[in-house]
C-alpha cells in the first residue's frame, strides 16, 4: 500500500489485472511443479510395477517372440476368462447346471462357515473394540497413558490386514475357522474401535457430569452416561462392519482360515476352472443377500431411533 | 425430598410399565439375545474352540510376539534395498491402481448421475455396472490377473484398477448429485449449453469432494495391496508371506512395523495434499 502511494496510483481495474495476471501467473507455475512431480512419480512407479517389462510369447506357428508384457497378456486373460465360463445349453440346463455345481454340498456348508465366521468375528470384534473405544476416546480416557497404549494398540489391530493376521493365527491355532474368527476379529476390533472412539468424542459430555455429581465411578459414567449416547451409532456401524466382514471371510480360506476361499485356492491349483466362476457367483449373491438384508435393518433401525419410543 | 424405599416399591406396583419394558419388547429382546447366544455358542462348538486349543495357540503366539524385541535388522545394504523395493511397489501398485482407476471411472461417472444423464435404462444399467465391479473382491482379480501377466505388481495395479472402476463410478456419481442446481442455472440464464453448465456449474462443486475421495481411496490401496503381495502379486505382502512361510518371525515383525510405518507416511502425505488443496478452495469461497 505505502509503496503503491508513491507512484501513481493505479485505476482500480488496473491493480485488478495486475493481481489477476500475478495470481494467474503463480497458479499456472504451481500446476506445473504439481504435474511434473506427478508424472515422474507416474513413471517410477509404472517402471516399478513392470509396465514396460518384455515378455517371451509363443506364436501360433511354435516360434517364441518378444513382447511387451500388456499385450502379451490380454489374450492370455480373455483364454482365462473364456474357460472359466460354464457350458450352458438350453435344453439341457438341469444337467449343465447340476454339473457347474457339482460340488454344492460342500459349497453350501462352507458358505454357512463362511457367514458364521463373519458373525462370530462381528461380535468378537464389536466387543473388543466397544470395551477399548472408551479409554481410546480423548474426552473419557481415565489418564494420558491408557488413552496412547489403546490407541496404539487399535492402530495395529486395524493397520495390520486381516490376511496377514490369518497368516500369523493359522500357524499358531492350526488351519481351520478358528484362526479365521481371530483374525477377522482382531482387525475388526481395530477398526470398529477406532471408529466408535470418534463417535465417543463427539457425545455430550453433560450426562456424565450428572452421574459423576451423582457419586459415580468412571465405569458409572460410562455405562449411565456415554453409552446410551453412542448406541444407535455403534448399532450402525456394526451392521456396515459384518457386511465387509462377510467379503473377507469369504476370501480368508486362502491361506487356510476356513470358508470358501480355500475352495478358491483349490479350483486354481487343480485347474477346475468352471469351478471358480460358479464359487464367485456364490459369493456374489450371498454378498448383494447380505447387504440388502443389512440396509433394510440398519433403515429400520434408523427409523426406530426417529420414531416414537417403543 | 428423597423418596424413602417405600415411597418407591409402592410407585413401581402403581405403575409397572414406567419402570419396565411392556412384556412384547422384554420377549423380544430376551429371544434376540437367546438367539445371538445360541448362536455364538454353536459356533464356538462348530469351529473347535476348545480351551486346550486355545492355550495352546496363546502360547505359539506369546513365541511369535517373542521375536518382535529387539526388532530384526538386516544388516547389508543389497538386503535393505530388497526391502524398500518392495515398499516401494507396494505404493506404486496403490497409486497406479488408483490413477487408472479414476481414468477410466472419471468419464464413467458421469453415466449414473441423475442431474447429468436423464436417460433411465442408461443411469440404471451404468450403476448397476458399478455395483457388479465393486463385488469383485481385490484379491479374486488379482488372482485372475496373475494367471495372465504372471507374478509380479503388474496383476495387482491392474486388479485394484478394475475394482476402483466400481468405487469411483459410485462415489463420484453420488458427488455429481449431490451439487446445488444454482450454479447451472446461473450458466444456462447467461446462455451457456449444456457441456458449458456442466464444466462451470458443476465441475467446480465437485472437484474438492472428488480430490478428497481419491486421496481417501489411495489410503486405503495402499493397505490393500499389501494383501494383494500374499497371493502373489509383488510388494512388500509377498516378502511377508514368504517370510511367514518360512519362519522368520523376526523379520516378519520388523516388515509389519515397516508397513505401519508407510502406512502412516501415506496418510500424512495425502493429509497434506487434502488440506493443503481443498484448504486454498475453501478459501477462495
Amino acid at each position: 500500500m505505502t509503496a503503491a502511494a508513491d507512484v501513481t496510483p493505479l485505476r482500480p481495474i488496473d491493480q485488478f489485472e495486475v493481481d489477476y495476471a500475478f495470481h494467474k501467473r503463480r497458479a499456472k507455475l504451481g500446476w506445473l511443479i504439481a504435474s511434473v512431480l506427478f508424472f515422474a512419480f507416474f513413471a517410477f512407479s509404472a517402471w516399478l510395477g513392470d509396465f514396460f517389462k518384455v515378455t517371451q510369447v509363443t506364436n501360433v506357428d511354435g516360434s517364441r517372440e518378444w513382447r511387451w508384457i500388456i499385450p502379451a497378456g490380454l489374450p492370455r486373460l480373455g483364454e482365462f476368462i473364456e474357460k472359466t465360463l460354464p457350458d450352458l445349453h438350453w435344453d439341457s440346463l438341469g444337467s449343465d447346471l447340476a454339473e457347474w455345481f457339482w460340488r454344492w454340498k460342500v459349497w453350501l456348508n462352507l458358505l454357512i462357515e463362511t457367514v458364521l465366521i463373519a458373525f462370530m468375528a462381528t461380535a468378537l470384534g464389536v466387543f473388543g473394540g466397544f470395551v477399548m473405544s472408551f479409554p481410546a476416546s480423548r474426552n473419557l480416557a481415565p489418564n494420558k497413558w491408557v488413552l496412547w497404549f489403546s490407541r496404539r494398540y487399535l492402530e495395529i489391530a486395524r493397520t495390520v490386514p486381516e490376511l496377514v493376521w490369518a497368516l500369523i493365527f493359522v500357524f499358531c491355532f492350526s488351519v481351520g475357522p478358528m484362526a479365521g474368527v481371530l483374525a477377522i476379529g482382531l482387525h475388526t476390533a481395530g477398526a470398529l474401535g477406532k471408529l466408535y472412539s470418534e463417535v465417543n468424542e463427539n457425545i455430550d459430555m453433560r450426562p456424565l457430569e450428572g452421574v459423576k455429581a451423582a457419586g459415580g465411578t468412571w465405569f458409572d459414567q460410562i455405562r449411565y452416561g456415554a453409552v446410551p449416547q453412542v448406541l444407535p451409532n455403534i448399532i450402525s456401524y456394526t451392521l456396515l462392519r459384518f457386511e465387509i466382514n462377510v467379503r473377507a471371510s469369504s476370501i480368508i480360506g486362502y491361506v487356510g482360515a476356513g470358508g470358501l476361499g480355500q475352495e478358491f485356492r483349490e479350483a486354481l491349483s487343480l485347474q477346475e476352472y468352471t469351478d471358480l466362476s460358479a464359487l464367485f457367483l456364490i459369493i456374489f449373491v450371498t454378498v448383494m443377500v447380505i447387504d440388502y438384508g443389512s440396509e433394510k435393518l440398519r433403515h429400520r433401525i434408523i427409523g426406530l431411533e426417529r420414531g416414537p419410543a417403543t | 425430598m428423597t423418596p424413602t424405599n417405600a415411597q418407591i416399591k409402592d410407585w413401581m406396583e402403581k405403575q409397572p410399565l414406567a419402570f419396565r419394558d411392556t412384556p412384547a419388547v422384554r420377549a423380544r429382546k430376551i429371544g434376540l439375545w437367546a438367539l445371538f447366544i445360541g448362536l455364538f455358542a454353536w459356533c464356538l462348538y462348530d469351529f473347535n474352540f476348545s480351551p486346550e486349543r486355545i492355550w495352546v495357540g496363546l502360547q505359539r503366539l506369546g513365541t511369535v510376539i517373542s521375536f518382535m524385541f529387539p526388532p530384526y535388522l538386516w544388516e547389508t545394504w543389497p538386503e535393505w534395498l530388497e526391502v524398500f523395493t518392495a515398499l516401494g511397489e507396494t505404493v506404486a501398485m496403490a497409486f497406479l491402481g488408483t490413477v487408472l482407476g479414476l481414468i477410466i471411472a472419471f468419464p464413467v461417472s458421469f453415466l449414473g448421475a441423475k442431474n447429468i444423464n436423464r436417460i433411465f435404462w442408461l443411469r440404471h444399467s451404468a450403476r448397476r455396472g458399478y455395483d457388479i465391479i465393486r463385488a469383485f473382491e481385490t484379491l479374486i482379480l488379482a488372482l485372475i490377473f496373475i494367471r495372465a501377466f504372471g507374478l509380479g505388481p503388474l496383476a495387482g495395479i491392474l486388479a485394484i484398477a478394475v475394482s476402483e472402476i466400481g468405487t469411483f463410478g459410485k462415489l463420484f456419481s453420488e458427488a455429481l448429485e449431490n451439487t446445488s442446481k444454482r450454479p447451472v442455472e446461473g450458466v444456462v440464464a447467461s446462455g451457456g449449453s449444456r457441456f458449458q453448465s456442466i464444466l462451470y456449474g458443476i465441475m467446480p462443486q465437485v472437484l474438492p469432494v472428488h480430490l478428497s475421495i481419491i486421496l481417501y481411496n489411495f489410503e486405503s490401496n495402499v493397505r490393500s495391496s499389501t494383501i494383494l503381495g500374499i497371493v502373489g502379486a509383488g510388494g512388500i505382502g509377498f516378502m511377508l508371506s514368504d517370510r511367514i512361510a518360512g519362519l522368520f518371525w523376526d523379520q516378519v515383525w520388523t516388515i509389519i512395523l515397516l508397513i505401519i510405518a508407510m502406512v502412516y507416511i501415506v496418510d500424512y502425505l495425502s493429509g497434506l495434499i487434502r488440506t493443503r488443496v481443498i484448504g486454498k478452495w475453501e478459501g477462495a469461497h
